[in-house]
C-alpha cells in the first residue's frame, strides 16, 4: 500500500506547475493526508534506545538438586541439594535404564528419545554433564547440551521467539529474565503432561459455545 | 367554549411537564461516581495537561470512596520510536488459559464472569476458521486432534471499531494501540459488533472486583475500574508496555508461545518472528491489517 507522502508527491507531479509552487502544495496535500489517516505516525520517530540493561537466563533449583515433596523449613517448596544424597555413597557406574536404580532417584519417569543415564551424566559427579564428544561442561551450562540435538529450538531461543520471559521488552529500561529450558521441559520427560485450563469463560455470549457459526444451529440458549 | 380551550391547554400543559419530568428523571439518579465535572468535562484528545491530572486525580479519589483502596492512575504517552507488535506461536500453545487467566487479573476484571480480553479458542486441525471454534471447552490440555488460537484484540492499522464509533470514544493511538476513553464511550456497542475478531466487551453490569485484588497500577486508557454500560477491549497492558514493561498475558504463558516487542526496533523478537517464521493474520482478507501475528515453528 503506498504511504501518504508518496501519493502526495504523484499527485503534485501531476500538476506541472512552478517549482515554489508544487512543493507548497506537495506539503499542504502530504499535511492534510497525513492528519486524515488514523494509522499513521504524527511525529517523527526517534532511532530505539540503546538497550543498557541485561537479560539474564534464570538457573532453576533444578539444577543442583531434585524437588521434594516436603517443604523446607521455611516452608518454600523443597529442594534437596544432589551432593545430600550423593557425598555419602559413591555409584559404581550409571545404569542404562531406570528400572535399575536401586537406591537414587527411584521413581524417576524417563522419556526423552533414545538418550541414557550415561548419554548426560556423569558418574560420581553431579555438578557436571558431558557433550555428545565428550567435552564436559558445568550443570548450570546445561543448555549446551539440549543445543545439540535442538538446533531450531536453540536458534529461537537466541532470538527470543522460544520460551518464555519476565521482566521488560524495553531493554533501556529494565532488565529481563529469561526461562532455561528445564523452567519450562522436565528435562528427563520433555514434553508437556496435559493440564486441566482455568478460567472457564462465563460471560453470557458463551452460554454454549463462543463464537457460533454462521447459519450454524442457534437453538442453543 | 373559553372552557374546552382551557381543558385543552390545562391538559397539554399537564402532559408537558410529564414528559419533562420523565426526560429530566435521570437527573434524579444522580450518583456519587458521576460528578458535574465528568458530565462537563472535554474530549481527551483536547485536554490540557492540567484538566487530565485532575481526572485521573479524581478517578484516584473516587476509588479510595467506592472501594477504599489506593491507586495509582496513570496516562502514559506512546513512546517515539515505538509501535507494538505481538505474535503467538500455535506451535506450542497448549489452551491452558492462564493468559486469560493472568488478562483477568492484571486489567480490574469483573470476578463474576471471568472475564478477560483474551478468548482462547479451541480450534480443529486442519481448520483455519475462528467461527467454529470454541471457548468453552473444559477438559484436558491438549486434546488430540486439536490446536489452540488465542484471540484478543489485534490492533488494527484500518481498525473497523474505531470508523463505527459514533462519538469518537475510541481510537488508535501513536504507538498502535487502539484504546478506548470509558468515560467518552456511550455504550452503544457499535463496535463490538464491528471487530471481526470479537475483541471488545461490554460492561452489563458495574464489574464486581473484591477490593483486596484490585490491581493499583492503573492507567486511564487500560485497567482502569470501568463503569457499567461501556465497552473495553486489550490495550496490551498500557500501562505496563508504555513503561516498558512485557504484557501480563506474555509473562503469564507456560510454554513461551508469545513473542511482544517494537515492530520499529529490526533487532527485537517480533521482528525475528516475522522475518524468519511462517506468519499469518486472522482474517486477512478483511483488510484490518492486524499488528497481532500468529506463526508455527515448522
Amino acid at each position: 500500500m503506498p504511504s501518504a507522502n508518496t501519493r502526495a508527491v504523484s499527485r503534485g507531479m501531476a500538476t506541472a506547475e512552478a517549482a515554489p509552487v508544487l512543493l507548497t502544495r506537495v506539503c499542504l496535500v502530504a499535511l492534510s493526508l497525513g492528519g486524515c489517516s488514523a494509522d499513521r505516525a504524527a511525529t517523527p520517530r526517534a532511532a530505539p534506545a540503546a538497550a543498557t540493561h541485561t537479560t539474564t537466563i534464570h538457573i532453576p533449583a533444578r539444577l543442583s538438586g531434585v524437588p521434594s515433596s516436603a517443604p523446607d523449613a521455611r516452608g518454600r517448596p523443597g529442594n534437596v541439594a544432589c551432593v545430600t544424597c550423593h557425598s555419602l555413597r559413591k555409584p559404581a557406574g550409571l545404569p542404562t535404564t531406570m528400572a535399575a536404580l536401586r537406591e537414587f532417584h527411584q521413581g524417576l519417569a524417563f522419556d526423552h528419545g533414545k538418550l541414557s543415564c550415561g548419554t548426560c551424566h556423569e558418574v560420581g559427579d553431579q555438578r557436571t554433564v558431558h557433550l555428545a564428544d565428550g567435552t564436559r561442561v558445568a550443570m548450570l551450562d546445561a543448555i549446551q547440551l539440549c543445543r545439540q540435538c535442538h538446533g531450531p529450538q536453540a536458534r529461537d531461543y537466541d532470538h527470543g521467539a522460544h520460551g518464555g520471559m519476565n521482566g521488560y521488552w524495553d531493554l533501556s529500561v529494565g532488565d529481563r529474565t529469561r526461562n532455561h529450558c528445564i523452567d519450562c521441559h522436565d528435562v528427563h520427560a520433555p514434553r508437556f503432561a496435559p493440564s486441566v485450563p482455568v478460567l472457564p469463560p462465563l460471560d453470557r455470549g458463551l452460554a454454549r459455545s463462543s463464537v457460533r457459526p454462521h447459519g450454524a444451529d442457534r437453538s442453543a440458549p | 367554549m373559553t372552557t374546552r380551550r382551557v381543558a385543552l391547554k390545562v391538559l397539554g400543559g399537564t402532559l408537558g411537564a410529564g414528559a419533562f419530568a420523565y426526560a429530566a428523571h435521570p437527573m434524579a439518579e444522580w450518583t456519587a461516581d458521576l460528578s458535574l465535572d465528568d458530565v462537563l468535562r472535554k474530549h481527551y484528545k483536547e485536554l490540557t495537561p492540567e484538566e487530565l491530572a485532575q481526572i485521573l486525580r479524581r478517578i484516584e479519589a473516587q476509588t479510595k470512596e467506592l472501594h477504599g483502596v489506593d491507586v495509582t492512575v496513570r496516562d502514559l504517552p506512546a513512546q517515539d520510536g515505538v509501535l507494538f507488535g505481538y505474535a503467538l506461536n500455535l506451535s506450542v500453545c497448549i489452551g491452558c488459559r492462564k493468559c486469560a487467566e493472568a488478562c483477568h487479573v492484571e486489567n480490574n476484571h469483573d470476578r463474576r464472569t471471568n472475564n478477560s480480553y483474551i478468548r482462547v479458542l479451541e480450534m480443529t486441525q486442519g481448520s483455519f476458521d475462528m467461527e467454529r471454534g470454541t471457548a468453552d471447552y473444559d477438559h484436558e490440555v491438549p486434546a488430540p486432534g486439536k490446536y489452540y488460537m488465542p484471540v484478543q484484540c489485534h490492533q488494527c492499522d484500518d481498525a473497523p471499531c474505531v470508523r463505527v464509533c459514533p462519538v469518537e470514544a475510541t481510537w488508535k493511538e501513536r504507538d498502535g494501540i487502539v484504546v478506548v476513553d470509558y468515560d467518552w464511550c456511550i455504550g452503544c456497542r457499535y463496535c463490538e459488533a464491528a471487530c471481526p475478531y470479537h475483541a471488545r466487551r461490554f460492561n452489563w453490569t458495574t464489574p464486581e472486583v473484591p477490593a483486596a485484588e484490585i490491581n493499583p497500577d492503573q492507567g486511564y486508557l487500560s485497567n482502569r475500574l470501568r463503569p457499567q454500560g461501556v465497552v473495553e477491549k486489550c490495550t496490551f497492558c498500557l500501562h505496563r508496555t508504555r513503561a516498558g514493561r512485557l504484557p501480563a498475558c506474555l509473562e503469564a504463558c507456560p510454554t513461551g508461545a508469545r513473542v511482544f516487542g517494537n515492530l520499529l526496533d529490526p533487532t527485537s523478537e517480533i521482528r525475528y518472528v516475522l522475518e524468519h517464521k511462517r506468519v499469518y493474520v486472522l482474517k486477512e482478507e478483511l483488510g484490518t491489517r492486524p499488528r497481532f501475528f500468529y506463526f508455527f515453528d515448522v
